[in-house]
């Protein structure tokens, strides 16, 4: 059993091992799409599994939880690492057209495998000190890609990156030191248990906010999000796509898993917070996007508004509205890495990613201008499209308790989102090319177009078919969705034997 | 004891906020180094402290005698420290490298990647 949930985070590293001894070589680059391609048939095996028998969980070096080091995989979990290596994969192939070998040799292939050990480890693990390594982990390996080409833009955006998210990391660490001396636990499942028999229930919502904003740094919350549209533009197109699919969302996570599992003690006060700064972060967002004239930066801040979608289901709290983040986080993933990658095209095609000089996609390039309007009216919430199904349950799940704002907000942003896309479309895709220049897809050479291509394609088709057949993957939301209001069977897997009563020191 | 090193780590971090306000990057990244320190002893004391009583375990033995320190945290702790190394020798040297490539160490003039934008100077 143990190794199904092992493998999802050894294989990249076995992966980035290999890859890094041979990147030199051109074979370099095939081994990191050959070992997404292995995480991807591992991750399914992991989701079959799940989808069988449950949660399941397997103690790392024989120790019962909560001694040792757990992997838990449930539903959420499952999904999660199903969608992280989907995203590996299609980047990966990206890679082979968009990295230079400069950056091959620097050590592009293992860095990102690496990464993407990071992201399942953290998706997977069922321990709160292990959490914080996945995340150094995941981390140290982004600052990595971030700067890897070392130009000023780069050293400049990864300045901010750096210290901020260095900042979240040591708040994280003293919430862990707080919550830690308060339980005398680091297991998750343990510490649901233990939270309750804390006697002084207001120390621990101050370390409830301790890692809100640990967290909220991660995910790129209102007002914690500068870094992300300060870096998000500099790296290659390959890197920002799987930042922006995966990393924030590790952040929306952590905060869904602690803010089911752990902290939902005083749902009243730290509940509330999260739904105020979930409707200030859709606002932000998409008001900083209005203001942006740069592919990456527009879409960077969308991010950002997005972000507050998945935390507006969290902060709800009913069955719904969890269900809701839990699909709006897999479509985002999906939808958000894919513009990215389209994003890396134009530029390729018309040598700009700035909207005002550039121009004529879409009479020179008409299925890259497809490729661009699936993903980008997914995002804007259009029905049939994954977006729309997303936005949908959320504003249901707010209207069914009365939370009339925030479904107005959740609205009018989806409409100011449809403002920025259409922007993108009119500036980068209809109107000609200001200096009459035909941006035609020959520009890139065979190739070097397929391995550009493909993953785009691949994406969007996944965004159509969730939005052609939401039933299935509604219910599986849904599922987990209820295990995570519900953490019984999760606590059953985890700790296997009933609570053997407080633990003393 | 313990209010002793509350007190400690009460100083680190009010020296590492100030560092941290300053504009100049080299000082924040002191005044990261300072309080991830702080961290540290936070969660060394998280695990409660017992004087002279090292962990030990005597031969044959299951379970050592008495009240004895708490490994755990002395672990974390060193999981930290070594994390913390590391990230910090990668943040200094993003710093030389910002020194030489934009010449300047001052956060409000890093303006490369997000240049101001129309009139409003």
């Amino acid at each position: 059993m143990s190794w199904i949930l092992a493998l999802p985070i050894a294989i990249p590293f076995v992966t980035a091992v290999i890859a890094f001894l041979l990147r030199t070589r051109r074979a370099g680059r095939w081994v990191s799409v050959i070992g997404t391609a292995v995480l991807l048939l591992s991750s399914a095996v992991l989701m079959a599994t799940v989808l069988q028998e449950g949660v399941i969980a397997a103690q790392m070096g024989t120790w019962p939880a909560p001694f040792g080091i757990t992997l838990v995989a449930d539903y959420l979990s499952a999904v999660m690492v199903v969608i992280t290596a989907i995203t590996g994969f299609a980047v990966a192939i990206y890679a082979l057209g968009d990295i230079e070998e400069r950056s091959e040799y620097l050590g592009f292939h293992a860095l990102y495998n690496v990464l993407l050990a990071g992201v399942c480890g953290a998706f997977l693990t069922g321990d709160l000190f292990n959490l914080y390594v996945w995340f150094e982990v995941m981390l140290i390996s982004s600052f990595g890609l971030l700067i890897l080409g070392g130009s000023k833009e780069q050293i400049d955006g990864g300045i901010k990156y750096v210290t901020l998210n260095l900042v979240s990391t040591i708040m994280f660490l003293s919430g862990i030191g707080l919550l830690y001396g308060m339980t005398g636990t680091l297991n998750l499942a343990d510490l649901s248990l233990a939270v309750e028999r804390v006697e002084n229930q207001g120390l621990l919502t101050v370390v409830a906010m301790l890692f809100m904003i640990a967290f909220g740094i991660k995910s790129a919350l209102f007002p914690l999000f500068f870094w992300l549209p300060a870096a998000y533009h500099t790296p290659s197109f390959s890197v920002s796509a799987v930042f922006a699919g995966l990393l924030t969302k590790v952040g929306v996570y952590a905060l869904i898993r602690m803010f089911t599992l752990v902290f939902d003690h005083d749902i009243g006060f730290t509940h509330t917070i999260l739904l105020w700064v979930a409707g200030f972060t859709m606002v932000t967002g998409v008001l900083g996007a209005a203001a942006q004239s740069d592919f990456r930066k527009v879409l960077s801040f969308h991010i950002v508004s997005q972000i507050g979608y998945m935390i507006m289901g969290l902060a709800l709290f009913t069955p719904l509205a969890v269900l809701g983040a839990v699909f709006y986080l897999v479509h985002h993933i999906i939808v958000k890495a894919n513009l990215f990658l389209v994003a890396g095209v134009a530029k390729r095609l018309t040598g700009s990613t700035e909207l005002y000089t550039i121009g004529g996609l879409y009479k020179s390039a008409p299925l890259l201008a497809v490729l661009f309007i699936i993903p980008a009216f997914s995002l804007a919430g259009f029905p049939p499209l994954s977006g729309f199904w997303a936005k949908y349950v959320l504003v249901k799940a707010a209207l069914d308790i009365g939370s009339w704002v925030i479904a107005g907000v959740a609205l009018l942003v989806g409409l100011l989102t449809i403002y920025s896309m259409t922007k993108i479309w009119a500036e980068a895709f209809w109107k000609a090319h200001p200096d009459g220049f035909d941006p035609t897809p020959d520009r890139i050479d065979a190739g070097q177009r397929r391995a550009l291509m493909l993953p785009i394609a691949f994406l969007a088709t996944l965004t159509i078919i969730i939005g052609l057949f939401p039933q299935p993957f509604i219910a599986f939301a849904e599922t987990s969705a209820a295990q995570l209001l519900d953490p019984t069977d999760y606590l059953r897997a985890v700790l296997a034997a009933p609570d053997p009563g407080p633990v003393t020191e | 004891m313990e209010s002793l090193l509350a007190i400690t780590i009460g100083v680190l971090v009010a020296g590492s906020v100030y560092l941290m306000l300053a504009r100049n990057v080299l000082r924040f990244i002191f005044g990261l180094v300072l309080i991830s320190n702080a961290a540290n002893l936070t969660i060394f004391a998280g695990g409660r402290l017992t004087e002279g009583a090292p962990p030990l375990i005597a031969e044959g033995a299951d379970a050592p005698a008495g009240l004895v320190a708490n490994a755990l945290p002395q672990a974390l702790v060193l999981t930290a420290i070594v994390i913390g190394f590391g990230l910090f020798a990668f943040a200094l040297v993003l710093v030389v490298r910002a020194y030489t490539e934009l010449g300047t160490l001052n956060s409000d003039e890093m303006r490369v990647a997000e240049p101001k934008e129309g009139p409003a100077k």
